[in-house]
């Protein structure tokens, strides 16, 4: 199936709507509870919890289906099973992610489905990270090479 | 008027159900920075609109959404420039070295019982709650 299918450009633009409906309903674009979730020697929100919860409960059941299936309903692969490779790239990344999600309440997702209204300092964010996104290539690389030389 | 978890569990089924399409009907996983940092970086080749589908979706979805929510979220953000743009950096730069975040990592990854989901999950998680005990109770920048 070509990668410029309409049904495969349409059911794209389908699972991005809920993903962004889903966004805004929970509350996960007000960075207050994205935060007020990580500060557990604050006033603790708890919302976070169920919105993980909440989206894990379809999302195992497609995993479920999947597990049947050789291809996508458009006849796509589906994807490879998850690696197990714990490698620093993944640890420092998601370390640095994690501390950049408490400093400003906003991980990728929230930030794009809140472009419409989230304002002038959502475009600063949103430009920092996709400044991190392009240089983010570069270090991998460097991380990538072994840590002693020969 | 129902208490914000309920509507956290009713976003977050319909941000599951979102990720259930397309991966059944797409055939690929719902990772925001996976999908926003590939056509970032050049590495999206011929899954570019289909990326670019799935975006114009997560924005316009909101935006249509929002009169029924009375025209307008308080999304809280702080107008700190220097926050803001640290936070955007580290959360570009983490995100695209760990291969994921909250949506890839944590909802897709961690619901197949992904080891890699898992640790980044505990990771970002724990950095997170750190960060927000030192950014926010110790220095008071946040």
């Amino acid at each position: 199936m070509s990668y410029l299918s309409p049904a495969r450009l349409f059911f794209a633009f389908v699972a991005g709507g809920f993903f962004g409906a889903g966004l805004l309903t929970s509350g996960m674009t007000d960075t207050a509870k994205v935060q007020g979730w990580l500060d557990v020697f604050g006033n603790w929100d708890p919302t976070l919890a169920f919105v993980m919860g909440g989206a894990m409960i379809p999302m195992a059941l497609a995993w479920l289906v999947a597990r049947g299936l050789n291809r996508s309903a458009l006849g796509t692969p589906l994807p490879p099973k998850p690696g197990t490779q714990i490698d620093r790239k993944l640890v420092l990344g998601s370390v640095l992610f994690g501390i950049g999600w408490g400093l400003a309440g906003l991980c990728p997702g929230p930030s794009i489905a809140s472009l419409s209204y989230g304002g002038a300092s959502l475009y600063v964010f949103v430009a920092a990270m996709i400044t991190g996104m392009f240089a983010a290539p570069a270090l991998r690389r460097r991380l990538d090479k072994p840590v002693a030389a020969e | 008027m129902q208490p914000d978890w309920i509507w956290g569990l009713i976003g977050g089924l319909l941000i599951g159900t979102g990720g259930a399409i397309y991966l059944l009907v797409n055939g690929r996983i719902m990772g925001a920075s996976g999908i926003i940092g590939a056509l970032v970086d050049g590495s999206a080749g011929d899954s570019k609109w289909e990326r670019l589908s799935f975006l114009a979706g997560v924005i316009l979805l909101p935006a249509l959404l929002l009169p029924l929510y009375g025209g307008t979220v308080d999304t809280h953000i702080t107008g700190n420039i220097p926050v803001l743009v640290a936070a955007g950096l580290l959360v570009g730069i983490g995100t695209r070295l760990a291969n994921g975040c909250t949506s890839g990592h944590g909802v897709c990854g961690m619901s197949r019982l992904s080891l890699r989901g898992i640790v980044a999950t505990c990771c970002y998680i724990l950095a997170g709650g750190v960060g927000v005990v030192i950014f926010r109770h110790l220095l008071g920048v946040i």
